[in-house]
């Protein structure tokens, strides 16, 4: 329905390599390998944003609240610190 | 563990839902204390225990998902997957979670389910062995032990099973290492006491494999046992050796009647 504040959960699989631990064995610092940004857009405009830092745990889970304005897709975009993108849409349908 | 730290960004699980939708629904129907035995569960904080009740929020539902893929992926030389005997419902392994380990006639012991996995991977598939903590096993046997998410724990003790439950119960009341600890001290004598900034759970296995928090992903059975025995300062036995796999059956003995929770939260 129109107006109406849906929430949106989301989990994304990634290790959040710190980049403060060290091999074990070799003892050299794992380089630092975390998802630094997540963006989602709702019909094109941005609805949710976040920095994020080393103190994010592993398979981070997001979730927020959007009110229902029109028909149109919800773009989630994680971008780790390797300059890997993943999206995902999920089409929403409004009512009314 | 290579695998794991190439893996990024293995997959995304979204999920969207009008607010008050959650995978909250079965909720009221887990059991979690039966008789005198209570679940990890009631152990955990508040925090911890929402992140389990919400399969949306459960990190490890990312390996259930993988292992459900796994499931329908054809390997090895036979050119079969599990689906292809077991069918796409897997309606027969619905109790599994519940009733493993259990006793193989042909190898004259106690079985695991990874072992059983690996069993039928090689026998029946033409396909490698997963490693005990790899990704794909911990997927599978997450996949495998969720189908049986709210069973009440129920291993058979009886006939050819007796004198493993009696090893594994010996194993349990034994105490090792340079603390001279046995898993009974802890986990029965102290459930509920704190061990320095820890609370001392019964040690249920009902939830395994379980995401734990320190882990950062889930874990088997095995490899809470090992890290148990090394902190009492002994040394641990390996993955699937007899004595984890006799432990495990009379571990989930002691958790019978508490609902399977897999794959279970904990700190």
């Amino acid at each position: 329905m129109k107006g109406e504040v849906f929430e949106v959960k989301s989990l994304v699989s990634h290790k959040m390599e710190t980049g403060l631990r060290k091999n074990k064995k070799t003892g050299k610092k794992i380089p630092r390998d975390i998802i630094n940004k997540f963006s989602v857009t709702y019909g094109g405009k941005e609805v949710f944003g976040a920095d994020w830092h080393p103190a994010v745990s592993a398979n981070p889970y997001t979730s927020f609240f959007v009110k229902a304005s029109k028909s149109g897709p919800v773009v989630l975009k994680w971008t780790d610190d390797a300059g890997k993108v993943t999206e995902k849409t999920v089409k929403i349908k409004v009512s009314g | 563990m290579k695998k794991q730290i190439q893996g990024i960004l293995i997959g995304a699980a979204v999920a969207v839902g009008v607010s008050g939708f959650a995978g909250v629904a079965d909720a009221g129907k887990m059991v979690y204390e039966a008789g005198d035995r209570k679940s990890g569960y009631t152990y955990a904080t508040k925090a911890t225990q929402s992140i389990q009740d919400d399969d949306l929020a459960n990190p490890a539902y990312l390996w259930v998902d993988e292992g459900d893929a796994l499931w329908n992926k054809i390997d090895g030389k036979a050119g079969k997957s599990c689906a292809s005997c077991h069918g796409g419902k897997v309606v027969r392994l619905n109790d599994v979670g519940a009733r493993y380990p259990v006793y193989n006639a042909k190898l004259g012991k106690m079985q695991s389910l990874e072992q059983r996995i690996n069993q039928e991977r090689k026998e029946k598939m033409g396909a490698k062995p997963y490693k005990w903590e790899s990704k794909q096993m911990l997927s599978m046997t997450a996949y495998i032990r969720n189908l049986s998410k709210g069973k009440p724990m129920n291993v058979s003790i009886d006939g050819p099973v007796i004198p493993f439950f009696a090893k594994g119960k010996a194993f349990y009341e034994k105490k090792r290492g340079q603390l001279d600890m046995s898993c009974k001290i802890c986990h029965e004598d102290n459930a509920g006491n704190m061990i320095r900034a820890n609370l001392l759970s019964e040690g249920q296995s009902n939830g395994f494999p379980v995401y734990r928090l320190k882990w950062q992903k889930p874990g088997s059975i095995h490899r809470r046992f090992r890290g148990c025995n090394k902190q009492v300062r002994a040394k641990p036995y390996g993955y699937g050796s007899d004595e984890y796999v006799n432990l495990e059956l009379y571990v989930a003995w002691r958790g019978r009647g508490l609902s399977v929770e897999t794959p279970a939260v904990r700190n």
